[in-house]
């Protein structure tokens, strides 16, 4: 079985997060790193793959090649190989045209298979899984919490408000998997040795033949404004009487 | 340009609709436009009134689905639409699970961009969206460029449903059109995860745990203070996908978004994604070890101080009480 998982690299959510003053796009000149909420859809397929017997894991992307740190790592893991859209004329993409410039790249390969994080831990639109499913002519099974094959038929839990809904679900089809639906695997040195020489296909928009970049958005970013900010009340080192002060607290805004 | 026409997907949940969807009825009425909401699951003719009674004229109903996931049925139904009755300056969808999926969907079938966790909309010379960043620190106005319809995608509690007593709404069945093999995923069993007591998003106090609980075991603290209280417990996205807790107790960006008199994190450090669903609560209280915790920005009362301390004394206070 083949599997391709979509991913993304992120400026480091660690560290302090800012919007270019003119483009009103997130700043992404410094680290990279690939989106942890993606390394569970790597894992996932390298565990489906593993367990179907046979198959390759292909990671694709849309972004910036100038530090390939993220993609190295997901094919550290165990994935075979790497296509990365990037190409300048991209930039400021909606997330329909992502899925779009995705689409085009997923359409090259063999796959049974796509995962998808619910969303991107720097955008969180959220809608690129369905949105991909939609223009490859696929079914769809977002939120997933668990992910089995059986006899080329899916199973999977999906979230949902109340509790979760078994879903099943021909293949090939675009599924999305949440956080810790999996424990990703950490590099092996030797996983680390061979992802340098494993290839990475670095075709352009025009390659794949679709557009897509700011002009194509169909949003603009107008303003950014401060929210109405939140003031830092009393704060307490506790010493004993961490919970008096909480009782007195919630008798005078009248909980208790 | 004036919004004179607004679609509102319109969710069915328990012989209702669900809340957000009613607050994005209440919302619609106040662009002075011609409401229509489009529902599903087979229950369209007894949700007329309540359609009505919230401000839209006419229902059209997507059918019982046949068992299928909602995003793709319900999208082609409202893409069927848009086609024979032209489109709406607006389609306002819910922020849930079906709802995203019905957006994403309808976005590639429509050759739109969608707007995604939108708290404010406003007819300003176009439509201008509201979309909090960086854990509700700052807020981003967009205007939409693009050719009608906008698809825009609220959040939970982005406004207040209010009723305004109209007739019922008229049904109309509504064709979901061919959907080929993309109708394929099929639900065959439905398990609810819900806590007693009070709902998370109804709760007028949320007792909340995370990461620096330390232990699966410890979440039992933040369950009994919550009992205690009269409130519901929840939970930050990190122990949720450890596993300690039902997804249905996550709060934030992925999970509910709350508003109660008091919000009580305990052992939360106030990552964004957790922040954007507590930052409306009446009053914050947090207690983390950590006293740099971005939490405390926050909190009316923060108690710098170790949860497995402070919460047993807590609930011996509350119980004594």
């Amino acid at each position: 079985m083949n599997v391709v998982v979509c991913v993304k690299q992120i400026p480091d959510p660690a560290a302090p997060q800012s919007l270019d003053s003119g483009s009103y796009n997130l700043n992404r000149s410094g680290k990279l790193i690939l989106d942890e909420a993606d390394t569970y859809g790597v894992e996932m397929a390298l565990q489906l793959t593993e367990k179907a017997g046979g198959g390759e894991v292909t990671v694709v992307s849309m972004g910036s090649a100038a530090d390939l740190t993220g993609i190295r790592n997901a094919l550290a893991m165990g994935a075979a190989s790497a296509v990365v859209v990037s190409d300048d004329s991209l930039r400021g993409s909606d997330a329909l045209g992502t899925a779009k410039v995705l689409a085009a790249a997923i359409g090259r390969t063999q796959y049974d298979l796509v995962l998808c994080a619910t969303e991107s831990s720097d955008g969180y639109t959220g809608t690129l899984p369905v949105q991909l499913a939609e223009i490859l002519g696929l079914p769809s099974v977002t939120f997933a919490k668990s992910v089995s094959v059986e006899g080329g038929q899916l199973s999977v839990q999906r979230q949902t408000e109340a509790g979760f809904d078994d879903v099943v679900c021909p293949l090939p089809a675009v599924v999305s998997v949440t956080a810790g639906v999996v424990e990703p695997r950490y590099a092996s040195f030797k996983g680390i040795m061979a992802a340098k020489s494993k290839p990475v296909d670095q075709p352009t928009a025009a390659d794949l033949g679709v557009a897509a970049g700011a002009a194509n958005a169909g949003q603009k970013i107008v303003a950014v404004e401060a929210a109405e900010a939140r003031q830092a009340g009393e704060k307490h080192v506790d010493d004993g009487d961490g919970a008096d002060k909480i009782v007195a607290f919630l008798e005078s805004i009248k909980v208790l | 340009m004036a919004i004179s026409s607004i679609w509102v997907v319109a969710e069915p949940a328990n012989g209702s609709f669900t809340t957000t969807s009613l607050e994005l009825l209440t919302q619609a009425r106040t662009f002075g436009a011609t409401i229509t909401a489009i529902t599903w699951g087979g229950q369209a003719a007894s949700l007329a009134a309540i359609a009505g009674e919230y401000g839209a004229t006419t229902l059209f109903d997507a059918g019982d689905l046949g068992g299928a996931l909602a995003g793709a049925p319900v999208a082609g139904a409202i893409a069927s639409l848009v086609a024979s009755q032209g489109a709406p300056d607006l389609i306002l969808i819910p922020t849930s699970y079906d709802g995203r999926d019905i957006a994403g969907r309808l976005s590639a079938k429509l050759d739109r961009t969608v707007l995604t966790n939108v708290t404010g909309v406003a007819d300003n010379g176009g439509i201008v969206t509201e979309h909090p960043i960086f854990g509700g620190t700052q807020i981003a106005k967009a205007q939409f460029t693009g050719a009608a319809p906008a698809l825009v995608v609220v959040r939970a509690k982005s406004f207040v449903a209010e009723s305004a007593g109209g007739a019922p709404a008229a049904v109309q069945s509504a064709s979901t059109g061919d959907l080929g093999a993309t109708n394929s995923a099929k639900i065959t069993g439905t398990h609810v995860e819900e806590q007693e007591g009070p709902k998370l998003e109804e709760a007028a106090v949320v007792v909340s745990g995370g990461r620096g609980l330390g232990e699966a075991s410890a979440y039992s603290l933040v369950a009994d203070a919550a009992k205690l209280l009269n409130g519901a417990a929840g939970a930050s996205r990190a122990i949720v996908d450890a596993g300690w807790v039902p997804y249905s107790f996550q709060v934030g960006q992925t999970g509910k978004t709350v508003k109660p008199t008091v919000y009580i994190a305990c052992g939360i450090s106030g990552a964004t994604q957790h922040m954007v669903g507590m930052k409306g609560s009446k009053n914050i209280v947090a207690i983390n070890k950590d006293p740099e915790a971005p939490i405390f920005q926050i909190a009316d009362l923060g108690i710098v101080g170790d949860v497995h301390k402070v919460l047993p004394a807590l609930i011996e206070k509350l119980k004594s009480r």
